[in-house]
């Protein structure tokens, strides 16, 4: 069976939802918004939320708790290098590898 | 397409490339959970074609796997990725007025986590070429992932996957870390921020509460108090 009808009503109930809180920002503001609070506010809501979403989570990613601790360090020192989007998350990728084999060849 | 416009859509590409390798790591997860919850593998690809949300479909895959009331679905799809909505808001604020209407119901369709992260690190207006770039890479990465996740899931050794998911991770900081050099005020609300979420997520009771939702708690508490003690004097703090 290629679709079941009822898992078939689940995804578009979801995606429905989901789109809807997307879009609706984008429709109700049209117009830039004047007040300084909500203009302050917009501009910091991606760092705390890109921060929270990454600490602690990065620590339980890559496996183990040393290699997602590797990753976050030297994800951090490439990027405050200045180093681009994708040799920062490669290098983060890579340390959490290595550090993952190494204690797979240890124990 | 004009040059302007091509070259936006192939920034957009490239800056999409390390969003599809994490995606198809974390959607292949995902895939491996749908398999286990009875969904098929068309059912899980639709699903992330549609979606393109980690946390609403992680949980999404749970419920359906018990068979809930649709009215649970759809309510746990609205705490879990309400954090779209104040990224679409702070993302709207970047249109330009004489960006046509239908670019925002496009560019609405990839508010994600990681794809807001990188638009928003974009000097000026909002490119809607751009975010079509590095959708073009990204949602073919999560279906992809997703699809084969399915299918293999059993297969490919469990660290290659765990570390593959730390790209997405990388990114975000590859994108938060730079802006705290020039600002003291995102400096702090960074780390506010990740000390926040540990404790938010060990200590008893609170941790109880979904991510999705912790997350929207602690964005909407320290951006609002930066905004009282560090407000943003002009757009071209940008």
């Amino acid at each position: 069976m290629l679709m079941n009808g009822k898992v078939l009503i689940y995804i578009l109930v979801m995606a429905l939802v989901t789109y809807l809180i997307r879009v609706l920002p984008f429709i109700i503001f049209r117009r830039e918004i004047k007040n300084r609070f909500i203009r302050s506010f917009l501009y910091y809501v991606p760092y705390a939320t890109l921060a929270a979403m990454t600490f602690p989570a990065i620590l339980y990613s890559g496996g183990g708790v040393i290699a997602g601790a590797v990753a976050l360090i030297v994800a951090v020192v490439l990027a405050f290098m200045g180093k681009s989007l994708f040799t920062v998350s490669a290098s983060a990728c890579g340390g959490a590898l290595i550090v993952e084999l190494i204690l797979w060849w240890l124990l | 397409m004009n040059k302007q416009t091509r070259q936006e859509y192939i920034r957009g590409i490239r800056h999409g490339m390390p969003i599809g390798l994490g995606y198809f790591a974390v959607s292949f997860a995902i895939g491996i959970t749908a398999k286990k919850a009875g969904i098929t593998v068309y059912e899980a690809t639709l699903m992330s074609l549609l979606n393109l949300t980690s946390a609403g479909q992680a949980a999404a895959i749970t419920l359906i796997g018990v068979g809930t009331y649709i009215a649970e679905l759809a309510l746990t799809q609205l705490i879990i990725n309400a954090r779209y909505f104040l990224m679409s808001c702070s993302l709207s604020q970047r249109v330009s007025s004489d960006t046509p209407f239908y670019h925002r119901l496009l560019v609405a369709f990839g508010v994600t986590d990681e794809i807001f992260g990188i638009s928003v690190a974009q000097h000026g207006y909002l490119k809607p070429a751009y975010n079509y770039g590095a959708m073009s890479v990204a949602i073919p990465g999560w279906c992809l992932g997703t699809a084969l996740g399915v299918i293999f899931g059993e297969i490919l050794p469990p660290m290659i996957v765990n570390c593959l998911s730390v790209a997405l991770y990388g990114m975000f900081i590859a994108i938060i870390i730079p802006p705290t050099k020039k600002s003291r005020a995102v400096g702090a609300i960074v780390i506010v921020s990740m000390v926040l979420s540990f404790f938010m997520s060990v200590l008893p009771l609170v941790k109880e509460i979904s991510s999705g939702f912790r997350i929207i708690i602690i964005t909407v508490a320290v951006a609002a108090v930066a905004a009282v003690v560090a407000p943003v004097e002009d757009a071209d703090e940008r």
